[in-house]
C-alpha cells in the first residue's frame, strides 16, 4: 500500500500533472484554480518532476492564451499540461482541435463546471466537457478523489502511447474540493507507467531547425479530407491502449479500472449508466437494492471518448432488459443528452453486428441529473431504477428537481438510507471568517492519516463575500467512503455561530439521538431560554445531546482573538469519540504544529493553550421537557416584500431553493432587481451612529460607504412631522439650499460594520478627539432605534434632481443610491464607485458587467443590489462573460442607437397625431443629457405615450415599445482589472478605437480578486500575489496611457479616498463626453492585506506616494484652450516604500525575501519617479497643431 | 607612550570604552563591519522586539488565512502559500551568527521583551547563536493606578532573575530613569543577577500631530545635552553598584565620552551620533579620548574611570539637589 494522504481532488490531479510535465500553462478559473496555484507553489519551492527538472508554470491572459502556449510548448517538444473548467475550457477549444489534429500527446485536467447559459454557475456538471466532444480529445472521467489521482496518471501514460491528447475530468467542487483519504502514487509508480522512449519520441517530433518540418499548413479540397482521415488508426487504438494502461496500473498500484466498470447483481435486469461523482451515490444505491434482492446494477463510464461500443456491451450483464443513461448536462433540442445517444448507438450497432447476448433490444431511457452541483443521492438513483421497472417509463426524464412545467422529473418517493451506523457523520455550520472549514480539513487529515478510518470532507460555501456562511460535511468510517452527497442524517451537528440559530434550521440535518455542539456566549444553565422555539423543539423531539462551549471566550483568553476554530475542533474530537481523548489531543497538537509551525512559536503556543482550555470549557446542557422559548425564528423576508420575493427569493434565503419547482423560476434568466433590501443579514457587530452636533455636512461617510448603508438626505423641516423621537437632524449649511435640514442615517441591518465611514469622517469633537461625527457603536444597543430611524429616513422625500448639483460630492450624496446592500466584502474598495455612478446616472443606465467580483456581488442570487427609484427607474444590468464585456457593452450601445433611430423615424410618422411641437421637442430632446432636459424629455415621452396608446396600428405599438429610448440612456461597461488588463483587453482596445459613446469603469484592485488574488497585468512590481509569490518582477501596465494614445478617449484615473471631488468630476465628465470614456478607479481589496477599515486612507497615501497619480485626459480640452492631460494630484511626497510597507502584499516580500524586496522596491520607486516625470511633461503637451501652424501646414 | 584605553565590561575585555549601541546601524552585517573598521571595541546589535515577533507571527497567520475557506471561488485565501514566513527570531539569530563569523570584536545581542516566556526562549537562542553577552532592554509603561511602583520593580527583577537563570553569558539590563530610587533599583537588579546596567534607554515617545489631531510616535535622535541625566546617575551609582556600567543617551563626542568615564562608566555607547555622522564619528571620538588622555597625562582609562564620581568628586553635593541651584545661579549671573 502506498503512502496515505488526505487531499482534495484538485491536489490529487495536480500532484500527478506536476510530476509528469515540464510546462504548465494556466489561467485562474473556479473550481480549477487550485491546480494551477498548487503547481505554482511547488514550482516556486523548486520541486522537481520525475525527470529531475522544475516545471515552469506560466499564467496567461486567458485560457485561450494558456491553450496557445500549451500548443506551442507541445510543438516545441515539451511535456506540457493545463488545468481549467467551464468557460475556460470553451476558450481552449480552438487549440484543442489543433493539438488533437497534430496528435500532440498531452493531458488537460478539468474540474468540470457548468457553462454559463441563462446564468453563470461556478458549480459542477459536465456541460463544459461535453462541449469538447468534437475536438478529437480523448475524454477520461474520474469519479472520486482517488480516481482523480489515478486517472491523471493513466491519461498521461495513455496519451504518450497513443499520441491522442487526453482531457481528464472530475466533477467541480464535489470531487475537486472534496478532501479524502487516498493512496498516493510515488514517483516510482509514475516512472513505471511512463516510458522514456515515448517521451523521447515526442521530443524528436518537435519543431527543430536541425531537422526542419512544417506543420499547420493550409490544405485544399484535394487532400484535406484524406489527411483528416489519416489519423483514424490512432483513435482506433486508444481504447485498447487505455485498457492496457489500466491493467498495467493495476499491477503498479493495485487498483484495477476498466473502460466501463460494472457493479451490481450479476443477473441484473435494470442498469444505470453514468460517469463522474454520481457513481458514488449510485453504487451505494445499487448495493442497498441488490441486498434486498433487486436485480440492478450500474456501469461506470471511464473512457468516454473514443467511445468503445464493444467494451460497453461487454460490461453490461447479458440479462439486461432496461437501461437508464444519466447525463450531467443538457443539450436543448437534442434527441437526448450525449451519453444517452452514445449508448443507444452502441447498442444498435453491436446488436446489428451480432455482438450481444440479449434476444431483444433493452429499453433505453435517458435522464438529466445534477446540473450545477444539484445534489444526487441514492434515493434519486432508486427512483431511476423504479422508473425502469415501469411498463411505460419516461424515455426522457430529469431527477433531483420538481418539473411541474414539462413534467419530466421523476418522483423520488422512497428515502433510501444507505449509510451504515458505524459512519460518523458530522455537519458544521460556520462563518467563512471563523476558520471552521480550515479546522475541519485538519480534522479530516488527523483522522485520515493517523487512524485506520477513512475520512471525507465536503464543504459548502455561500456566495456572499461579507458574513459568508460555510457548511462542512465530514464522514469518518471503517470502509472507503463513497457517499458523494451531502449529509442529511448527521449524528453530530456543530453550530459555530450562535446567531445562525435565528437564520437557519441547523438541526434539520440531525438524526435521532445526535450530539449538538453550540458555540454559545451563554453558559449551560442559561442558554436554553436564548434558543428559538424551533431549535428547542428539535432538540427535544430528536432526543439530542446538547453541549455548549464559549469558544470566543476561550480563544480570547489564550490570545487568539476571535479565532474559535481550535476550540471547537477540540470539543468535536472530545464529543465524537473517534479517537481516545489523549490521542485526540496529541493528534490535534501535531496537526497544529504542522499547520501553524511556520508562523512561529507564539501562534503555536496560543493554539496549544486553546486545546488545553477547551475541554474544561465544554458543558453539557440539561434539556428541559418542553420548548417554551418566547420567540421563533424570524421570517426570511418581511411581509411587505413583493410576491416573487415571498414565493421564490425567500426560499433561497432560507436555504430551501432546492425545493422550488421549475415553474417558480424565470424561463430566460430575467429576475427582478432591488431585492437585497429584503434580505436583512444583520452581520455587523458595530454600526455607525451619527452625532449631528459636530457634523460638518461633508457627505464623505455616505460617499465611501461600500454598501450604501449610510445615507444622507437634505429636506424641508416640514417633513419631520411624524418622525420618531430618536430621529436626528441638523441644519444644513448651504447658501443655495437655505432653511433645510440634514440627516445622516445608517441602515443598521444592512451595514457590514466595516468602519470606513468613521475612518474618513473629518469632524472630531473638540472635547474628546476620538469622538467623531460618526462613531461605531454596538449594534445590539442601537438596533431598534436605528431601525425605526432608518424606516423614517426612507420615507423622507428624495431630492429634486434638477435642483441638486449632482456633479459635486454633496450633491451626489443627496441622490438616492440605486445600488445597495450588496454581498461585497466589508470595506470593499470597488462598490463606492458603482454606488456613486448609480446616484449620478442610475435612472438611465444599462450596465454591462464583466464576470468577477462585481458580477458576483452585483448579480449573485438569492438577492441582488441594483434597485429602482420611486419612478421605477434604475440600472438595468447584465453579465455576458468575463472576456467579452467591452464588446457586450458596445452591443448595448449599438442597439440603443438603432432604437433611437427607429423611434425617430416613427415619431415622424405620427406627426399628425402627436403634433409638430411635441415631435420637434421629442427629436430635439434626444441629445439632452442634463437633468432638466431629461426631465422635460421624459414628460414629452409620457405625453406621446398617452396619445399613441389609443392608436390601433402596429407602427404605433412599435413606437410605444421604443419611444423611451428617446430619453438619453447611458451605457456603463463595468469590470475589474483581470477583465480590462488581461482577458478582455483585446475587446476593450477595440471599443476604445470605436469611439462610440460608452463609459468604461475599471475597478482596479491590481489582482484577480474574485478567484483569490492571482496576479494580473495590473499587479504592480514587487507585489506578492498568487503566481507572483516572489513579488511581481514586472511593472503594471499603464492602461490609461494606452487609451489616451487613441486621442479621442476620455480617460480619468481616480481614487475616491484621495480626492472625492476629482472622482465625482470624472464621473460627470465621462458621462457627458460624447465618445468613449474610461475611468480607472483605485479599489482597495482584501487581497492587498490591509485593514479594510482604513482603505480610504490607503488610497490617500497611494496618491501621495505617486503610486497612483490622479489625472483626467479630456480630448475636448484643447479645442477649449486647455491642455488635454490634467494632473489632479501633486508630485510624490512620500517614498513608495513607506506606502508599500503598510500593505501585506508588499510587506510580505520584505519579510520573506528582504534583498529581493529592496531591489524590486527600488525599481518600483524608479517607476514612480519616471512616470511622474513623464506625466508632468504630458500635462504641458499640445496634442493639436496650434492654429497658426496648422494654416502653415495646410498652405 | 600612548595611554592604555582598555576597559572591562560585563567581564569582557574591550580595547577601549566606545561601543555602538543598539540602533538601525547595528542591524546588518555591512554596517557592523564598517563600525568595526571605524574602531568599535564591541557592538550591541539592534534589538529583537519580542512584541514585534508576536505581532508578525499573528499577522502572517492572519494573512495566510485571510478570507480563506470563505468563498467557493477563493478557497485557498488571497495570498500564495509560502514555505516560510520568516517570523520569529530567525533573521536576528542569523545576524548574530554572521556577526560572530565576520567580526573580531565581541557581539552583544539585545532583546526587548515583555514576557518571561518569550525572554527565556529568545535569550537562550541568542546565546546558542554565539552572542558574547546579552543586553536586556526593559521598558514598561504602567497605566493602571492600582499598579504600584513596587510591583513594577518586582516584575523587572523577576524577569532578570529568570533570564539570568536560563543563560550562561553575561547579562546587562538597560533601564529607564523613571524609578523613585535609581540606586536602590540598580542594586536590586544586580542582586537579581544582572552583570551590568545600561543607562538609559530611549524610546519612541508619542507626539501629537496638530493638523490631524492624531498621536504619532516618533524618535528624535539625541543630542549631547541629554548626557546630563545619565552623567548624574553614573556618578551617583559608581562605587555603590557592583556590576558594570554602560551609558548611552547623548554620547556624541570625545568630550561626552571623557565626562562619562570620569563619572564612572565602564563603557560609553553611541547611536544617534553614528546615525547622523556615520561610523567615522566613532573614530573621531576615540582619537579625541586618546589625545585627551595624553595631553592630560593619564596612563589609562582605568585610571580616570570614576575619578569624578560622586564619591570621588571634590563636591559630592553637586550631583544632588545643589547642582540644580547652582545652575540657576549660573544662569542668573549674566542677567545683572
Amino acid at each position: 500500500m502506498g503512502r496515505v494522504v488526505t487531499v482534495d481532488g484538485n491536489e490529487a490531479a495536480a500532484s500527478v500533472a506536476f510530476r509528469t510535465n515540464e510546462v504548465i500553462a494556466i489561467y485562474p478559473i473556479t473550481p480549477a484554480s487550485p491546480m494551477g496555484e498548487l503547481s505554482d507553489d511547488w514550482s516556486a519551492q523548486g520541486r522537481t518532476n520525475i525527470y529531475g527538472t522544475t516545471p515552469e508554470v506560466v499564467e496567461m491572459q486567458s485560457e485561450a492564451g494558456a491553450a496557445g502556449t500549451l500548443h506551442g510548448a507541445l510543438q516545441g517538444g515539451a511535456l506540457a499540461t493545463s488545468f481549467t473548467a467551464s468557460q475556460g475550457l470553451l476558450l481552449k477549444i480552438p487549440n484543442m482541435y489543433k493539438i488533437a489534429g497534430e496528435l500532440l500527446p498531452s493531458v488537460i485536467h478539468v474540474a468540470a463546471r457548468t457553462l454559463a447559459t441563462h446564468a453563470l454557475s461556478i458549480f459542477g456538471d459536465h456541460s463544459d466537457v461535453m462541449a469538447t466532444r468534437a475536438t478529437g480529445y480523448s475524454l477520461l472521467a474520474s469519479s472520486s478523489v482517488q480516481e482523480a489521482h489515478d486517472m491523471a496518471l493513466i491519461a498521461q501514460s495513455a496519451t504518450l502511447q497513443s499520441r491522442v491528447p487526453f482531457l481528464h475530468f472530475f466533477d467541480g467542487f464535489r470531487t475537486s474540493h472534496e478532501v479524502a483519504k487516498i493512496e498516493e502514487l510515488s514517483d516510482d509508480d509514475l516512472r513505471a507507467m511512463l516510458d522514456d522512449e515515448l517521451v523521447a519520441a515526442h521530443r524528436l517530433r518537435r519543431l527543430n531547425p536541425d531537422a526542419p518540418v512544417i506543420r499547420g499548413t493550409a490544405q485544399n479540397p484535394d487532400v484535406f479530407f484524406q489527411a483528416r482521415e489519416a489519423c483514424n488508426p490512432y483513435y482506433l487504438a486508444v481504447p485498447d491502449i487505455v485498457q492496457t494502461t489500466m491493467d498495467r496500473f493495476a499491477e503498479v498500484a493495485g487498483r484495477q479500472y476498466r473502460l466501463f466498470d460494472y457493479v451490481g447483481a450479476p443477473d441484473a435486469e435494470r442498469v444505470v449508466i453514468l460517469m463522474g461523482s454520481g457513481i458514488g451515490a449510485s453504487e451505494e444505491a445499487v448495493q442497498a437494492l441488490v441486498d434486498r434482492g433487486e436485480k440492478v446494477g450500474i456501469v461506470k463510464v471511464r473512457l468516454y471518448r473514443p467511445f468503445s461500443a464493444e467494451a460497453l456491451i461487454a460490461a453490461l450483464p447479458a440479462s439486461t432488459k432496461s437501461i437508464a443513461v444519466l447525463d450531467r448536462t443538457k443539450e436543448p433540442g437534442a434527441l437526448g443528452e450525449p451519453l444517452y445517444q452514445d449508448v443507444i448507438t452502441a447498442i444498435v450497432e453491436q446488436t446489428a453486428a451480432g455482438n450481444v447476448a440479449w434476444d431483444r433490444f433493452p429499453r433505453v431511457i435517458g435522464g438529466r441529473y445534477g446540473l450545477s452541483s444539484k445534489e444526487f443521492t441514492p434515493s434519486m438513483v432508486a427512483a431511476v431504477f423504479a422508473e425502469l421497472e415501469k411498463d411505460d417509463p419516461k424515455v426522457h426524464f430529469t431527477v433531483g428537481i420538481v418539473d411541474d412545467v414539462t413534467h419530466l422529473s421523476l418522483d423520488v418517493t422512497e428515502e433510501l438510507n444507505t449509510e451504515p451506523d458505524d459512519v460518523v457523520r458530522a455537519v458544521f455550520f460556520g462563518l467563512g471568517a471563523d476558520g471552521t472549514v480550515g479546522a475541519n480539513k485538519n480534522s479530516v487529515k488527523i483522522i485520515g492519516e493517523n487512524t485506520e478510518l477513512f475520512a471525507q470532507g465536503h464543504f459548502v460555501y455561500d456566495s456572499k463575500k461579507s458574513g459568508a456562511t460555510t457548511v462542512s460535511h465530514l464522514r469518518f468510517g471503517p470502509r472507503p467512503i463513497t457517499s458523494t452527497y451531502e449529509i442529511t442524517r448527521a449524528n453530530f451537528v456543530a453550530c459555530h455561530q450562535f446567531n445562525f440559530l435565528e437564520k437557519m434550521a441547523v438541526l434539520e440535518v440531525a438524526q435521532e439521538g445526535a450530539t449538538f455542539l453550540l458555540n454559545s456566549p451563554f453558559e449551560a444553565g442559561e442558554v436554553w431560554d436564548k434558543l428559538p422555539r424551533e431549535t428547542q423543539a428539535a432538540i427535544i423531539a430528536k432526543n439530542i445531546s446538547f453541549y455548549v462551549v464559549d469558544g470566543v471566550k476561550v480563544a480570547r483568553e489564550v490570545g487568539l482573538g476571535g479565532r474559535i476554530n481550535t476550540v471547537l475542533q477540540t470539543c468535536f474530537f472530545n464529543l465524537a469519540g473517534i479517537l481516545p481523548p489523549d490521542q485526540a489531543i496529541g493528534e490535534i497538537k501535531k496537526a497544529i504544529q504542522k499547520s501553524y509551525g511556520k508562523f512561529g512559536q507564539t501562534v503555536l503556543d496560543r493554539n496549544f493553550a486553546a486545546v488545553d482550555a477547551s475541554i474544561a470549557a465544554l458543558e453539557r446542557v440539561e434539556v428541559p421537557a418542553v420548548a417554551d422559548s418566547d420567540f421563533l425564528r424570524p421570517a426570511p423576508v418581511p411581509e411587505t416584500a413583493p410576491d416573487f420575493v415571498q414565493r421564490v427569493t425567500a426560499m433561497m434565503i432560507e436555504g430551501k431553493g432546492d425545493l422550488l419547482p421549475v415553474s417558480a423560476l424565470p424561463v430566460d434568466g430575467t429576475f427582478p432587481t432591488g431585492t437585497t433590501k429584503f434580505e436583512k443579514r444583520s452581520i455587523a457587530l458595530d454600526i455607525p451612529i451619527w452625532d449631528p452636533d459636530i457634523c460638518i455636512d461633508c457627505a464623505k461617510c455616505a460617499l465611501v460607504c461600500p454598501h450604501a448603508a449610510i445615507r444622507m438626505k437634505v429636506y424641508d423641516p416640514a417633513f419631520l412631522a411624524g418622525a420618531p423621537d430618536t430621529f436626528l437632524s441638523k441644519e444644513y449649511r448651504s447658501r443655495e439650499m437655505p432653511g433645510q435640514l440634514l440627516t445622516i442615517q445608517a441602515a443598521p441591518e444592512d451595514c457590514t460594520g466595516c468602519g470606513v465611514c468613521v475612518d474618513v469622517c473629518p469632524a472630531k469633537s473638540k472635547e474628546e478627539v476620538k469622538h467623531k461625527s460618526i462613531n461605531m457603536m454596538p449594534k445590539d444597543d442601537h438596533l431598534d432605534v436605528e431601525q425605526a430611524n432608518f424606516d423614517f429616513f426612507l420615507s423622507l422625500p428624495e431630492p429634486d434632481r434638477t435642483e441638486v448639483r449632482l456633479d459635486t460630492v454633496k450633491g451626489s450624496q443627496m441622490a438616492e443610491p440605486l445600488f445597495e446592500f450588496s454581498g461585497a466584502c466589508a470595506g470593499c474598495g470597488e462598490t463606492p464607485y458603482i454606488k456613486l455612478m448609480t446616484q449620478m446616472f442610475g435612472d438611465r443606465v444599462s450596465i454591462a458587467n464583466a464576470t468577477g467580483c462585481s458580477s458576483i456581488y452585483g448579480g449573485n442570487l438569492p438577492t441582488t443590489p441594483y434597485t429602482t427609484n420611486a419612478d421605477g427607474r434604475g440600472p438595468s444590468w447584465a453579465n455576458s462573460l468575463f472576456e467579452d464585456n467591452a464588446e457586450f457593452g458596445l452591443g448595448l450601445r449599438l442597439a440603443q442607437d438603432q432604437a433611437v433611430e427607429d423611434a425617430r423615424v416613427l415619431v415622424g410618422h405620427f406627426a399628425g397625431e402627436l403634433g409638430d411641437e411635441l415631435v420637434a421637442g421629442l427629436l430635439a430632446g434626444v441629445t439632452d443629457i442634463d437633468e432638466a432636459g431629461l426631465a422635460v424629455q421624459r414628460e414629452r415621452i409620457g405625453h406621446a405615450k398617452k396619445i399613441l396608446v389609443d392608436i390601433d396600428s402596429t407602427e404605433a405599438r412599435r413606437l410605444l415599445a421604443g419611444i423611451d429610448t428617446l430619453a438619453h440612456k447611458s451605457i456603463w461597461i463595468v469590470g475589474g482589472d483581470g477583465w480590462a488588463y488581461d482577458i478582455g483587453f483585446g475587446g476593450l482596445d477595440h471599443v476604445f478605437a470605436s469611439g462610440r459613446n460608452v463609459n468604461i469603469l475599471v475597478l482596479d484592485t491590481e489582482v484577480y480578486s474574485n478567484t483569490g488574488g492571482q496576479a494580473s497585468k495590473a499587479t504592480p512590481r514587487g507585489a506578492v500575489a498568487k503566481f507572483a509569490a516572489g513579488g511581481k518582477p514586472t511593472g503594471k501596465k499603464d492602461l490609461g496611457m494606452i487609451a489616451q494614445a487613441y486621442g479621442n478617449v476620455y480617460v480619468a484615473q481616480i481614487a475616491v479616498g484621495a480626492n472625492n471631488t476629482q472622482t465625482v468630476k470624472a464621473f460627470a465628465e465621462a458621462e457627458a463626453y460624447p465618445g468613449t470614456s474610461l475611468i480607472i478607479a483605485y479599489s482597495q481589496c482584501i487581497a492587498h492585506g490591509i485593514d479594510m477599515e482604513t482603505g480610504m486612507s490607503h488610497q490617500k497615501e497611494a496618491v501621495e506616494s505617486g503610486y497612483w497619480p490622479l489625472y483626467r485626459f479630456d480630448p475636448t480640452a484643447e479645442a477649449e484652450g486647455r491642455h488635454s492631460f490634467h494632473l489632479d494630484s501633486r508630485a510624490p511626497k512620500i517614498p513608495f516604500k513607506e506606502f508599500a510597507m503598510q500593505e501585506a502584499r508588499y510587506a510580505m516580500l520584505a519579510r520573506t525575501k528582504p534583498e529581493e524586496a529592496e531591489r524590486l522596491f527600488g525599481i518600483a520607486q524608479d517607476d514612480i519617479n519616471n512616470r511622474w516625470h513623464l506625466y508632468e511633461q504630458l500635462a504641458e503637451v499640445d496634442r493639436l497643431v496650434p492654429e497658426e501652424e496648422e494654416e502653415e501646414v495646410q498652405a | 607612550m600612548s595611554a592604555d584605553l582598555t576597559t572591562r565590561y560585563l567581564g569582557l575585555d574591550l580595547a577601549h570604552p566606545i561601543v555602538p549601541s543598539a540602533s538601525p546601524m547595528t542591524g546588518n552585517l555591512d554596517s557592523l563591519q564598517r563600525l568595526e573598521e571605524a574602531g568599535a571595541s564591541a557592538v550591541v546589535l539592534w534589538s529583537l522586539f519580542e512584541e514585534q515577533i508576536e505581532h508578525d507571527e499573528q499577522q502572517a497567520l492572519a494573512l495566510a488565512e485571510l478570507h480563506a475557506e470563505s468563498f467557493g471561488e477563493a478557497v485557498g485565501g488571497y495570498f500564495p502559500t509560502l514555505d516560510d514566513y520568516n517570523t520569529g527570531p530567525g533573521e536576528y539569530l542569523k545576524l548574530i551568527r554572521d556577526a560572530k563569523e565576520h567580526l573580531e570584536i565581541p557581539v552583544i545581542a539585545s532583546l526587548n521583551g515583555t514576557s518571561i516566556g518569550g525572554w527565556l526562549r529568545y535569550g537562550k537562542l541568542m546565546e546558542e547563536a554565539g552572542a558574547d553577552a546579552l543586553e536586556l532592554n526593559v521598558y514598561m509603561i504602567p497605566t493602571d493606578p492600582d499598579t504600584t511602583g513596587g510591583e513594577v520593580e518586582q516584575q523587572y527583577l523577576d524577569l532578570v532573575a529568570a533570564l539570568k537563570a536560563s543563560i550562561s553569558i553575561p547579562l546587562a539590563v538597560k533601564v529607564g530613569p523613571f524609578f523613585s530610587s535609581i540606586p536602590n533599583m540598580a542594586t536590586r537588579l544586580i542582586d537579581a543577577g544582572a552583570d551590568g546596567l545600561v543607562l538609559f534607554n530611549r524610546f519612541y515617545q508619542p507626539d501629537i500631530d496638530l493638523d490631524e489631531l492624531e498621536v504619532k510616535p516618533n524618535l528624535r535622535l539625541s543630542t549631547s545635552d541629554e548626557l546630563r541625566l545619565p552623567l548624574r546617575w553614573t556618578a551617583i551609582l559608581k562605587g555603590q553598584v557592583l556590576g558594570s556600567m554602560a551609558v548611552t543617551s547623548g554620547v556624541h563626542t570625545a568630550e561626552d565620552v571623557i565626562k562619562l568615564l570620569l563619572a564612572g562608566a565602564d563603557v560609553t555607547m553611541m547611536a544617534s551620533a553614528l546615525l547622523r555622522h556615520g561610523p567615522e564619528r566613532l573614530t573621531e571620538a576615540l582619537e579625541g579620548l586618546r589625545s585627551w588622555l595624553e595631553v592630560n597625562e593619564y596612563e589609562s582609562v582605568r585610571q580616570m574611570k570614576g575619578s569624578m564620581s560622586q564619591a570621588s568628586s571634590p563636591d559630592p553635593e553637586a550631583f544632588e539637589r545643589g547642582n540644580y541651584m547652582k545652575t540657576l545661579v549660573t544662569f542668573a549671573r549674566p542677567m545683572r
